[in-house]
């Protein structure tokens, strides 16, 4: 007797949210977060005709032919997904988009138009799947890997990384939240709450290379996460539909955001005095995070007061790939009217 | 005073030796002090008069102080093209000697009085303008002091020629649209230097102009602003750009159209225009929204191009519709960026890493940047790749006389995009399956709500269904079946124009902005019992009529505004039958041709010519 699946509010079972089985090496944290995908796009009963996927080049940029195959998706350029997101949702301003990007990818060739996705406030969950080395091009070092680290193919690395969280959070993002794919729970949290975001979400997640930077000493390997990871918050995602039923409720140690879409993200404070409103202190509990040599996780920046690109764009309800021709071609007597101007 | 005594000639109106309504005029001014207001109205005059004009900026890439030229040419035949001037508005210091040395002999120099000039020449007239004089009881301050100076020209030129004030008037109001303040403020300068030019000055010189009827229904408008319109009439609705001359105007022009233009019953904007962060993030916006839907357009200039190729490439392979309007300047880099050229030529039309052609427009005026303005985008989408629409500096920042533009009758033609109803009735949606023989495949959009629509686009290799594939025949496959698409594109592309009245031997091939003095020469050498075919490729890739154009001539001269003959390469490469009689002359110096340049070398390509 075949397995009853379970359906979610749209009618779907997990295995419609699947994809091409991955083609990434076995264990690599990015298969791990793209398993999360499916579960959180399955759980939010989203339908994957409305979503889209992008990426740009590198291991992490293959993995959305891995999760969501009834979604269409672009495997863009290095750096440029940003831009070709912004132009997809412009043009289609109702749609769900999941970007997924690497350390290479957005610290290096592509970071000036990831600051610029985020000063836009481009309506997208931003994945930085984050393993501070090129896997395809084999063990180079990428801009996020830590000062002085030795790698046996890269060598010694001379210059300080750059923090992807950091980045965002100077650049004004509103959405700023640091992760671990070996903590799978926690990335389902972000996810789902990073997808019901106003505009840009970054989700910088450290994920694993298990062929070149998984050495125990390695702050992006699975062992190093394990050990030092310090979550600042328990996170839970409440749908719309849900009630919220948190035990030991108190206001002190448990906060409630409301995201756009009617959902809610409950933190359960780990470290007493963080509150995620606060962009110093947010860098301030970075800084301290890599000086003490800590995997700082959790949401650490929340702020929805800005608008998104589409909403600063003043679109109605349809979206601009969908309007009838009548509303693309001005009338005859509309371009008499212009030329009348130049006789 | 000397210079004031009539040098040459009689006096007008009594003289058949006049020169009427053809001539070219000159104006030098430095940059920044609003001496454009001032030339456009004179340009707007001249129209106003019924008699062909054509303007034409040649400028440095200053913001202020800088020297600027404005040519006027005045032609009762109708021709546009550029030609040296025999007139001179001398208000510039720093450029005056200069400029009085390029008039021809008899020519005629109007200029500043309170400049450091001493006339020298004595086979020019001379008309000083003693501008401070006149402007000292003109009640205004500062700047707009020096703004409204450049009218004394203008009310010294009008009376010089014969242009009625009142028509100078109309031209600042049509300019002003209607801010009747600046209108009288300009208007009262004009007045001042006309009738003190009336009184003072003694016409000895023989250019004027009369009134004609060959401007009735016409307008004048610069290029950019045409394929503005095009475009806005063409259903772009996402726009993202990076500021560049000389294809900024193109955006400011549709920032100005799409907000009255493009709205819908509830007043919302049925567009979006995004400045960029360079160009590389206005080709990716510009791809992303023509794969979610939309009808997208960049606008830039080389530089900005040689940026862009990466993006076109992946677009050409994962066949993404966009439409790149490329305002052509000279390069590279900085190169001389306020100067017209056809340089991009070979660049745009094999642009992008790995095997590519693409479908490459040439506008030659403002009809045609309003008429390509629209079918660029229902090109990209019937053949679902980037269009690039090749104007220049010459036709995008100047002011063109043309017919009012005929409003498109076709409805648009979005291609082959199937609906999640459509999808459903197929076995299985293939992205890229050649299901019509035509090499044009069939798309979905995001959002389509059939969940057998979805297909994940990608550079790396894809077999029919957008899959990943390595597989060497898949490849090959692909790679065959988008050459068959290029072909297709022939049949859709705008045809080349083509006369053979003279039936000559000669057949010259052109392109752009070109034709104007290639048009001229035509008309000059027939004079002289010299005659050619022309032909005016008006896209890559070419279709039949081009071949055949080419198979008719045994002898056929390119002519373009770059150094390599990158047209007549392109022909070459393609009809290699024909490639010993494909000859080329290029030039470029960053200014546009003369009708006395192609003659000259038109004569010694026929006198080198073995017969």
């Amino acid at each position: 007797m075949d397995r009853v699946q379970k359906l979610n509010l749209v009618g779907l079972a997990k295995a419609d949210y699947a994809a091409a089985p991955s083609t990434l090496c076995k264990g690599c944290g990015h298969n791990s977060i793209a398993n999360q995908i499916v579960q959180v796009c399955y759980e939010l009963s989203l339908r994957p005709q409305d979503v889209i996927k992008l990426s740009g080049i590198g291991c992490s940029s293959k993995s959305p032919a891995y999760f969501l195959g009834q979604s269409h998706g672009f495997n863009s350029l290095h750096g440029r997904m940003p831009s070709l997101g912004t132009g997809a949702l412009q043009a289609n301003h109702r749609l769900r988009a999941i970007g997924v990007s690497g350390d290479g990818d957005t610290g290096s060739i592509g970071l000036g138009q990831f600051k610029h996705l985020v000063r836009r406030n481009v309506r997208m969950a931003y994945i930085v799947e984050n393993n501070g080395v090129y896997g395809l091009t084999k063990g180079q070092f990428s801009a996020t890997a830590e000062y002085g680290q030795e790698l046996k193919y890269a060598g010694h690395n001379d210059f300080p990384p750059i923090d992807v969280a950091v980045e965002a959070i100077v650049a004004g993002a509103g959405f700023v939240a640091r992760s671990f794919a070996g903590d799978a729970k926690q990335v389902r949290e972000l996810l789902k709450a990073a997808l019901s975001y106003r505009g840009l979400a970054v989700l910088d997640i450290i994920s694993p290379c298990v062929a070149f930077n998984d050495e125990e000493d390695s702050r992006k390997s699975y062992a190093w996460g394990r050990a030092n990871e310090k979550a600042l918050q328990e996170l839970g995602f409440i749908a719309p539909q849900d009630e919220i039923v948190i035990e030991d409720y108190d206001p002190g140690t448990t906060r409630v955001v409301e995201l756009h879409d009617g959902s809610r993200l409950t933190l359960r404070k780990l470290e007493e005095d963080y509150e995620p409103n606060d962009r110093m202190r947010a860098l301030e509990r970075l800084r301290r995070g890599d000086e003490q040599g800590e995997l700082v996780t959790g949401l650490l920046y929340y702020d929805d007061s800005r608008p998104s690109l589409a909403e600063v764009s003043g679109f109605g309800d349809t979206p601009l790939s969908e309007l009838p021709d009548d509303l693309l071609r001005p009338s005859r007597a509309a371009l008499e009217g212009v030329l009348a101007g130049y006789a | 005073m000397g210079v004031q005594e009539p040098l040459t000639g009689p006096r007008v109106g009594q003289d058949p030796a006049a020169v009427v309504n053809d001539f070219s005029l000159a104006v030098a001014t430095a940059n920044g002090t609003g001496s454009q207001t001032a030339n456009l109205a004179l340009l707007r005059s001249f129209f106003k008069m019924g008699i062909p004009v054509h303007g034409k900026n040649i400028f440095p890439s200053n913001i202020q102080g800088q020297p600027t030229w404005y040519h006027i040419r005045v032609s009762r035949h109708g021709y546009v093209a550029r030609r040296e001037p025999e007139m001179l508005v001398a208000f510039n210091a720093a450029t005056v000697h200069e400029d009085v040395a390029g008039l021809p002999p008899g020519g005629v120099c109007v200029y500043n009085a309170d400049i450091a000039f001493r006339p020298e020449r004595t086979d020019l007239t001379y008309y000083p303008v003693p501008v401070k004089e006149l402007l000292a009881d003109v009640e205004v301050k500062g700047k707009v002091k020096e703004y409204v100076a450049n009218m004394t020209y203008v009310g010294v030129v009008a009376h010089l020629l014969g242009v009625p004030l009142e028509v100078v008037r109309q031209s600042l109001e049509h300019h002003f649209g209607g801010r009747a303040k600046l209108v009288d403020v300009n208007f009262d300068v004009v007045r001042r230097a006309h009738a003190w030019a009336e009184q003072s000055l003694q016409k000895v010189d023989p250019y004027r102009v009369e009134p004609m009827d060959a401007t009735q229904g016409l307008i004048l408008m610069t290029g950019n602003e045409a394929a503005a319109l095009g475009a806005v009439f063409g259903g772009v609705s996402v726009a993202a750009w990076y500021p560049i001359t000389p294809s900024t105007s193109l955006i400011d022009a549709l920032r100005e159209y799409l907000p009255k233009l493009r709205k819908d019953p509830e007043g919302r904007p049925t567009y979006t225009v995004i400045q960029a962060e360079d160009e590389l993030a206005a080709i990716g916006m510009t791809v992303g929204a023509g794969w979610a839907g939309a009808r997208s357009l960049t606008a830039t200039s080389g530089p900005g191009v040689s940026l862009m190729a990466e993006f076109l490439g992946l677009a050409y392979f994962a066949e993404v519709p966009a439409v790149v309007w490329d305002i052509q300047r000279v390069g590279p880099s900085t190169g001389l960026p306020t100067r017209t050229s056809q340089g991009d030529v070979a660049f745009a039309y094999g642009i992008g890493h790995g095997d590519g052609k693409h479908v490459v427009l040439f506008p030659s005026s403002i009809e045609e940047c309003f008429e390509f303005g629209y079918k660029a985008h229902d090109l990209a989408d019937q053949l679902q790749t980037p269009v690039l629409v090749l104007s220049d500096l010459d036709l995008g920042m100047n002011n063109w006389m043309g017919e009012p533009f005929a409003y498109p009758e076709e409805p648009l033609q979005r291609g082959k995009v199937l609906s999640a109803e459509e999808v459903e009735r197929l076995e299985r949606f293939s992205r890229y399956a050649d299901v019509d023989g035509d090499g044009i495949p069939y798309r979905t959009l995001p959002g389509n709500q059939n969940t057998r629509a979805a297909w994940f686009g990608r550079g790396t290799g894809h077999d029919e269904h957008a899959r990943y594939s390595e597989d060497s025949d898949t490849w090959w496959r692909n790679m065959q079946r988008l050459a068959r698409k290029h072909d297709t594109a022939r049949q859709y592309v705008p045809t080349a124009v083509i006369d053979e009245t003279a039936g000559a031997r000669l057949g010259v091939i052109c392109y752009g902005t070109t034709r104007y003095a290639i048009e001229e020469a035509r008309d000059r050498l027939a004079r002289e019992g010299v005659a050619f075919d022309l032909m005016r490729v008006r896209a890559l890739p070419f279709g039949a009529e081009v071949e055949g154009f080419i198979a008719r001539h045994d002898d056929l001269l390119v002519i373009e505004m770059n150094r390599d003959n990158q047209l007549r390469d392109i022909l070459r490469a393609e009809l290699p039958q024909h490639a010993a009689n494909l000859h080329g002359v290029g030039y470029i110096d960053g200014m546009p041709l003369t009708a006395e340049w192609v003659e000259r070398q038109l004569l010694a390509h026929l006198s080198g010519r073995a017969d």
